[in-house]
């Protein structure tokens, strides 16, 4: 069950940040901050299927972390489930085309590593 | 442009970051002041949501989602997970100041191998993925 509940949490975190970067790629770079312009940005996102399946997989993460949290040991939740660092770095490399150089996939694996051992 | 980019990510990274500390923090502080939660009615549950720092805290994390959204409008997913990692790091100090946790040896490896990995990631080229991008 825990093992399940971690490859739900990994995947929808990686599946959903894939979606939110390729709508917001897809809308350009935001440039205009001004009140009127960021509450236009927001209406249209608010249509975008994307950002709107992206939040609810965000919410089934949220949901899927606090059930491992009631049934494992923060020990090994906060861990296991940060292997979706590597799992995005991937999504990134091969579905979002960003060149992924030998600095990203060290600091990357540096990053997750850490993770793991906060939780200790 | 390098560097105007450079700019407006880091300003938007600390956004990002101190958002979803401090929204975490003040959720965490309002949830934890009602106590039986778990298995309530919808009504326990609506008053958490009506506690100040439970709705501040909301607040900041709405703030987290739109910045993490627009740092992507024009940064590489795989710069913004790791950079962002830092959180992780603050989210230890604060337990430690606030609230009297101990970091142990362990953590303050975990400390280092974050910024390690963050400052190797953040020396790379906040977006390769467009027509922009140049070899490094």
């Amino acid at each position: 069950m825990s093992w399940l509940l971690v490859a739900v949490i990994v995947a929808a975190t990686t599946l959903g940040d894939y979606l939110q970067t390729v709508s917001m790629k897809r809308h350009g770079e935001i440039r205009d901050f001004r009140p009127g312009a960021l509450g236009r940005l927001a209406a249209t996102l608010a249509r975008n299927w994307m950002i709107l399946t992206a939040i609810a997989l965000m919410a089934v993460s949220f949901f899927a972390f606090i059930t491992l949290l009631s049934i494992a040991d923060l020990s090994f939740a906060v861990p296991a489930t940060a292997f979706s660092f590597v799992t995005e770095t991937m999504v990134s490399r091969w579905l979002l085309n960003e060149r992924v150089n030998w600095k990203r996939w060290t600091g990357v694996g540096l990053v997750a590593c850490g993770v793991a051992l906060l939780a200790l | 442009m390098r560097e105007r980019l450079g700019l407006k990510t880091w300003v938007f990274v600390a956004i990002v970051v101190l958002a979803n500390v401090l929204g975490n923090f003040f959720m965490s502080l309002g949830v934890k002041r009602h106590s039986t939660l778990v298995g309530g009615s919808p009504m326990q549950y609506l008053s958490v949501m009506a506690d100040p720092r439970v709705v501040f805290g909301i607040s900041l994390l709405i703030v987290w989602l739109l910045s993490r959204m627009a740092l992507l409008s024009w940064a590489d997913l795989s710069y913004v997970v790791p950079v962002t990692a830092i959180g992780y790091v603050l989210n230890a100090l604060m337990g430690r100041v606030f609230l009297g946790e101990q970091v142990t040896g362990w953590r303050w490896a975990g400390t280092l191998l974050i910024v390690a990995g963050i400052a190797l990631v953040g020396s790379t080229s906040v977006r390769t993925s467009v027509a922009e991008a140049r070899p490094e």
